[in-house]
């Protein structure tokens, strides 16, 4: 008993800021009104980071299905140095190497572009995501693809209609991850995106505070932070048993 | 691995045939996206950004080559040496109690019972939360005018006037690790559980018919087993905590007087306030060996 009483106390120590903010921006309805119209307007924002979000899952999911296909299924020159250049991405501190991007992605045309963000988010989530396609892959018996192939299927065809749907779990775990990283991340955005026409939700909501002269409108922040957490909250409650998985499978043992 | 290769080996003996090489370039048609995305947005950079080091770089105009000025460079950088010693404070701090606090929680939702979903997922919720967002939520909740925190605590007579959070170097400090443990403890707990359902339960079934009490359970069985993941853990706290930047940016914004400047936002500021790239391309190259330096180091140790 006295176990779940301590759980409980713990358990409002952790809600209580997400109910608080929930409450306060919900207690005058003209908070939501107020954010809605900050800036360029929040539908400005939200639609680029839902656009970032699908071209980072979108891209992360086409990148890692097929690259796990192929190192889980074939053998080609170069292809452990690959695995490992890919891995390196780990070992390698996220905010030094967002300069060098924002110099070559100038060079690419790619400044202050949502697809050059996008693809900067792809290649951070690729080593997670690399190796829970290519496990994925393995996993799946061999039978599988022989009896398309023996049907008359090219291994594309039997990739694209057959071992893709096989894989669901794990593309969805790699989806979600893509998903909360893209939505959340505040700092390759911050450098990367320099108009504000183009700033994602964070960086627009952050600038709420740091460009007002006057007062800060606390309720009006507290709504903005509701529209950005309450996607990932949702998201997270429906697919967690994914999430969790995708922990327990070795996500974090790469 | 051996399998493959041997596999691979035969194939090739057996069959220099149209489909091996065919496989061959099938196998390199699926990777090519991987090894596009690794070559020109990981392996480029990690090269431009020692060349930019080496550079007179400026956010607008021509390069020029100064090497080694940007790194002797960084001796005279008062801001910086003071962040080194910041960031090496605040992640020790943070690291030590998250880890309690995420072993804590572990233990106590490890079995399971009926309701422990529940509390797991609460305790997880918060990770949910972008750092920016959760940085926010801080900064109305700990405001002195709007938040509900000075308030309660008057009520409950714990303190008699609304405490500076971020009002002063020590409190800041303070403030930002309890945000930090808030969204990361439930992250951590995660990893951990995965740790401990790892080892058998045949393992304590033992040591309780040998008449162990559980603090000998908890010392003797769960540490020495949980040492790989907290191994892990330990890493991920370390290596998260020196590149702290999103919660000093959104939370303290460095004050008050650059008391909670994190190294990273030092980078930040050398490139985009100071508009000099070269310098904090040199300041990214020392970050970058000292922490795969010390990675290593810690995998070494710990594993």
């Amino acid at each position: 008993m006295s176990r779940y009483l301590t759980l409980s106390a713990l358990a409002v120590l952790f809600l209580f800021p997400l109910v608080w903010s929930g409450y306060v921006s919900l207690e005058e309805p003209s908070n939501y009104l107020e954010m809605a119209r900050f800036g360029e307007g929040i539908d400005t924002y939200a639609t680029n980071s839902l656009l970032v979000a699908v071209m980072t899952v979108g891209g992360t999911l086409i990148v890692s299905a097929l690259g796990g296909y192929g190192f889980a299924r074939f053998d080609f020159p170069g292809k452990n140095l690959l695995f490992l250049a890919t891995l390196a991405i780990l070992m390698v501190p996220y905010a030094t190497i967002l300069i060098p991007l924002y110099v070559l992605l100038g060079y690419l045309g790619l400044q202050n572009s949502l697809v050059g963000l996008s693809l900067v988010f792809v290649m951070f989530q690729l080593p997670f995501a690399l190796f829970m396609m290519r496990n994925a892959f393995e996993a799946l018996p061999r039978e599988l693809e022989e009896a398309a192939l023996v049907d008359g299927c090219g291994t594309f065809r039997a990739f694209w209609r057959i071992l893709l749907h096989a894989v669901r779990p794990a593309l969805i775990t790699v989806g979600l991850f893509a998903f909360l990283a893209s939505w959340n991340d505040f700092f390759a955005p911050l450098i990367l995106l320099n108009d504000g026409s183009s700033f994602t939700l964070p960086v627009a909501v952050v600038s709420m505070t740091q460009h007002s002269f006057g007062a800060i409108d606390y309720g009006m922040l507290q709504a903005g932070v509701m529209v950005m957490a309450f996607p990932c909250l949702i998201l997270f409650i429906v697919l967690q048993r994914h999430y969790v998985r995708g922990f327990m499978s070795g996500a974090l043992r790469g | 691995m051996t399998l493959t290769v041997t596999r691979s080996r035969r194939a090739a003996h057996s069959a220099p045939s149209a489909r091996w090489r065919s496989r061959k370039v099938q196998g390199w048609l699926y990777a090519a996206p991987t090894a596009v995305i690794v070559g020109v947005l990981f392996i480029a950079p990690l090269v431009l950004v020692g060349w930019m080091s080496l550079n007179r770089w400026p956010l607008l105009g021509q390069a020029t080559f100064n090497a080694p000025a940007n790194y002797l460079k960084i001796a005279d950088n008062p801001l910086f040496l003071d962040a080194v010693v910041f960031t090496l404070k605040y992640t020790a701090i943070t690291t030590v109690l998250l880890s309690g606090v995420a072993l804590g929680l572990a233990l106590l939702v490890q079995e399971r019972r009926p309701g422990v979903a529940f509390f797991r997922t609460a305790f997880f919720l918060p990770g949910a939360v972008g750092f920016a967002a959760a940085g926010l939520l801080f900064y109305g909740m700990l405001n002195n005018d709007f938040g509900p925190i000075d308030p309660m605590l008057q009520a409950l007579g714990i303190t008699s006037e609304p405490v500076k959070w971020i009002g002063t170097p020590n409190m800041a400090l303070f403030s930002t690790i309890t945000l930090v443990i808030w969204r990361f403890a439930g992250f951590n707990m995660l990893i951990l559980l995965t740790g401990l359902q790892a080892i058998p339960t045949e393992v304590y079934e033992a040591a309780r018919s040998d008449g162990a009490n559980r603090w000998q359970i908890f010392t003797k069985i769960t540490l020495p087993l949980l040492r790989p993941t907290l191994a892990l853990m330990l890493i991920l706290s370390v290596t998260g905590s020196l590149l702290a930047f999103d919660q000093f940016f959104v939370f303290t914004n460095g004050g008050p007087d650059n008391s909670t400047v994190s190294m990273v936002m030092v980078v930040y500021r050398d490139a985009f306030f100071r508009f000099d790239l070269g310098g904090a391309a040199a300041l990214s190259v020392v970050l970058l060996v000292a922490l795969v330096g010390l990675n290593t180091l810690m995998m070494r140790r710990l594993r």
